[in-house]
């Protein structure tokens, strides 16, 4: 095999079957079936029930969020089925609570985003894998200490970095439409809308597991934008799919039309998503276990499209085993581009300027707004203020 | 000329439309939550209807009662009337008193009592609803029995119309155990209930639970003891507590309930338990269902149901599998009144007694495999949440009915269970079709007959003539079984 895998480069639904959505309120949800499921390879969930989780990714580095469960993917590597006792019986981390102003707040330490707790048994935390990936991400800082960049950041580095997302049940409608959501039979994913914006793909290896883990989107975290659309509409887009009658003739037309219904609300829900399908991507491999990968993307980061953020477990032969998107906000993806041109011109605030087209002014007010004022010196900041740089 | 025609035309259509709406509703509504609504929306919306049906066709409103509507649906219509008894035409007033009466006659006794109790908290106290409320205390066969049980509301019905009783009966409501001694039986037992925990379990099961309390006895021993006390409906609510715990088990005589509550009791039990004993409760439902169509014949030829068993189907906690339960005591009932008969479910099921609610709703499908069947009627049984995919069945339908079938060779109709609070009425999957509601199959005869109404084919005063027949129908059984109560007296 080669040694170095090869990463994804677009997210494509091979293997899975896209069945009409199910619609309630402003939330579309759209089922993906598989009929050959990999019934070695097993997710569960692990709730964690402390108010904040640290995760430690290196030495000098931590990320701090609201994390209420990780996924633990077990396999084995024989014909059996996989049992699916003892996997959500691990310890993980260690919890602390510390009391402070009459209150305790519960922490959870945790190591790593993604740990390998024993040969078969592999631990991640599910988005903040990609989250984090999103905030590291160009943040790496200046090497050249240009004027601009206050000591501090010389000498330390960037930190931090901050983004901030909504919990799936704040999304007004999110809870009632997973209650009444039909699973079907092989369901093994979904893609769910918000006022038909992709919010989030969701795929796990088999439909057991889907089954378990459904409730579990409610918990998970979406962009500023998906929640302020689930609170300003509450219905969809009356969409329909209908039988031309002219070309039925018979009972065995009929049957053969009902079916092209389902196939074209298939090839419509892909064009609905066509943000996360078959756009390029950027990958990066996170573990290999056996044979499977775990990586993390980033959609090409357009800012003129919309892009998404997530993590993916793809086998050997390139099925999608594990999928969880998230997408970014207009703010979040402007920041990132930023960040992106200003790692370009290494870090040199006027060269950006130049390739973007606006004046030094411009950039530093432009930053100041997306909100990386802190990360320039105060008298930069006035100047430019002043148009005077 | 011609517009005032037109105008007249449309009203008569509009009253139909509405009544058809609001029968609909009577027989699937119970005010409950459903799968996709919750209880206070459903409420708010039956009451909205009600008031519109009552405000707007009283004499028709009043003759829905005689329809077979559900029991919550006849409880409302009855208080309902009886705020209002000032609005009544004088000439309907005779005809709308011994309805309600006859109604309330009909009701399970525990519905009754709470109806005449709400007489009380909504302040409703005329002439004609303390006559009503007094004629069914006198007429009650076993009235001591009726104070024991349900001893509190009637204390307040009967100080709220301010009843004057005969023998021991106010002494027992309004002083209780309290007094020395009883001459009657079972006032008696209730008294000495309270002294004694061996008393108890000559009392009915509800009585005795407070008491049981009182005398701090074991749950167990309670329940192994008063068992031979209790109603079949309470030996089927107990029968997962029995469960529970080893040492209590609570005969229950299914054979004896009626067919949905039989399908629902079934539904309730493991898939194993209904493997093993497959043979009985197969049985069992079709011997309730022959009981049903010994009592309101129904022959049907050809039958096809397209019955519905998607995950919508489990209903909601206050309604567990109640759609479910319905396709399923609907479809042994279909068994036996059709010559011929298939089903066709919505999911993979090959054994229709180990049915559970699961995945989606694919209506298309089914109906389909109906149509191909080529029988004389399809009866499909759904909440008409169709979605894979979404409106396929109403595709079906319309191109079949209009360009495949247009002379209606094979009769559709489509039972939901469900009520839609939004709406004020039954999701219906087809224009074309009509849609019926249906809470229990036992139903399913009489809302056949009144199919034509819901599709149009038949105008507004054929429909008041089905009602003025209904009525006649309850009237002429109410009148000979007071008839014969009265005799009873005689004697």
């Amino acid at each position: 095999m080669n040694a170095k895998a090869r990463l994804i480069s677009k997210i494509s639904l091979k293997g899975l079957e896209i069945a009409p959505a199910q619609v309630w309120g402003s939330i579309r949800l759209v089922p993906l079936l598989r009929q050959n499921q990999n019934k070695n390879l097993r997710l569960f969930r692990r709730s964690y029930d402390e108010d904040i989780g640290v995760v430690n990714i290196d030495r000098q580095l931590a990320y701090i969020s609201y994390i209420p469960h990780g996924l633990v993917l077990s396999w084995n590597n024989n014909e059996t089925p996989q049992a699916t006792l003892g996997s959500q019986l691990a310890t993980d981390g260690k919890s602390l609570e510390l009391k402070c102003c009459r209150s305790s707040v519960k922490i959870r330490m945790l190591n790593r985003m993604a740990k390998k707790e024993s040969p078969n048994q592999l631990r991640f935390l599910p988005l903040h894998l990609a989250m984090e990936g999103f905030l590291s991400m160009y943040f790496s800082g200046p090497s050249i200490a240009w004027k601009e960049y206050p000591r501090r950041i010389l000498s330390n580095g960037l930190n931090p970095r901050s983004e901030f997302s909504f919990l799936g049940s704040s999304i007004s409608g999110f809870e009632d439409a997973l209650r009444v959501f039909e699973i079907h039979e092989n369901q093994v994913g979904i893609l769910v809308f918000v006022a038909e914006a992709l919010a989030s793909a969701f795929i796990v290896p088999n439909s057991q597991d889907y089954r378990a883990l459904h409730t579990s989107l409610l918990q998970d975290f979406y962009g500023e934008l998906i929640y302020y659309y689930g609170m300003l509409r509450n219905t969809n887009y009356p969409m329909d799919v209908s039988v031309d009658e002219s070309q039925i003739n018979s009972l065995k037309d009929l049957k053969k039309a009902i079916s092209k219904m389902r196939q074209d609300w298939a090839e419509f829900q892909v064009f609905m998503a066509d943000s996360l399908l078959d756009r390029p991507l950027k990958a990066k491999k996170i573990q290999k276990t056996g044979r499977f990968t775990l990586e993390r993307f980033i959609t090409d980061l357009d800012p003129q499209k919309v892009n998404h953020i997530g993590e993916v477990i793809v086998s050997q032969n390139g099925d999608l085993e594990y999928l969880k998107s998230y997408r970014l906000s207009t703010a979040q993806t402007k920041r990132v581009y930023l960040l992106s041109q200003l790692a370009k011109y290494n870090w040199n605030l006027q060269d950006t300027a130049i390739s973007l087209n606006i004046s030094q002014n411009e950039l530093v007010k432009r930053l100041e707004r997306v909100g990386f004022g802190y990360l320039l010196k105060e008298s930069v900041l006035d100047a430019a203020r002043k148009n005077k740089l | 000329m011609s517009t005032i025609l037109n105008w007249s035309v449309r009203e008569e259509e509009v009253t139909r439309e509405d009544l058809v709406m609001f029968v609909n509703a009577c027989f699937a509504c119970t005010g409950q939550k459903e799968f996709y609504s919750h209880g206070y929306g459903d409420r708010v919306s039956i009451d909205f209807l009600h008031e519109y049906i009552l405000g707007n066709y009283r004499l028709l409103y009043a003759r829905t009662l005689a329809a077979g509507i559900n029991h919550f649906n006849t409880a409302q219509i009855i208080l309902k009337l009886l705020a209002t008894g000032k609005d009544t035409l004088p000439e309907n007033k005779a005809e709308e008193g011994t309805l309600i009466a006859a109604a309330l006659n009909s009701l399970p006794p525990q519905r009754a009592w709470k109806l005449l109790e709400q007489l009380k908290q909504r302040r409703i106290n005329n002439r004609r609803s303390r006559a009503i409320v007094r004629e069914y205390i006198n007429q009650h066969k076993n009235i001591n029995f009726q104070a024991v049980k349900y001893r509190s509301k009637l204390r307040e019905i009967v100080s709220h119309i301010h009843l004057k009783l005969n023998g021991e009966l106010g002494n027992f409501l309004f002083s209780g155990w309290q007094k020395r001694v009883y001459e009657t039986e079972l006032f008696e037992k209730f008294r000495q209930a309270h002294y004694s925990a061996e008393a108890i379990y000559e009392l009915p099961y509800t009585v005795a639970e407070g008491l049981a309390y009182k005398h701090k006895i074991p749950r167990q021993i309670f329940l192994s003891r008063i068992e031979s006390q209790m109603t079949l409906g309470e030996k089927l609510r107990l029968q997962k507590t029995a469960e529970r715990t080893d040492k209590v088990k609570i005969e229950l005589n299914w054979e004896k309930l009626p067919l949905t509550k039989l399908a629902l009791y079934i539904l309730s039990l493991s898939i194993k338990k209904r493997s093993e004993n497959w043979h009985l409760f197969h049985e069992g439902l079709l011997k309730a269902a022959r009981n049903i169509l010994s009592k309101s014949p129904l022959k049907l030829g050809k039958v096809a149901a397209v019955l519905d068993c998607s995950y919508s189907s489990s209903g909601s906690s206050e309604k567990r599998r109640r759609p479910l339960g319905v396709a399923l005591a609907a479809h042994y009932l279909l068994k036996i009144a059709a010559i011929e008969y298939k089903s066709f479910w919505t999911g993979d099921i090959k054994e229709p007694l180990l049915v559970t609610a699961r995945g989606q709703t694919n209506l298309a499908t089914p109906l389909l495999n109906a149509i191909e069947y080529n029988p004389d009627l399809i009866v499909i049984i759904s909440d008409a949440w169709d979605n894979d995919p979404p409106n396929g069945a109403a595709e079906v339908l319309r191109i079949y009915r209009t360009k495949l079938d247009p002379k209606k060779s094979i009769a559709i109709a489509h039972f939901n269970p469900v009520f839609d609070t939004d709406n004020y009425n039954l999701r219906s999957i087809s224009p074309l079709i009509p849609t019926l509601g249906l809470r229990d199959a036992e139903d399913l005869p009489t809302m056949l007959n009144f199919a034509r109404f819901a599709e149009g084919s038949a105008n507004l005063k054929e429909l008041e003539e089905y009602l003025a027949g209904r009525v006649e129908q309850m009237l002429s059984k109410h009148t000979s079984s007071v008839f014969i109560s009265e005799n009873k007296t005689q004697i």
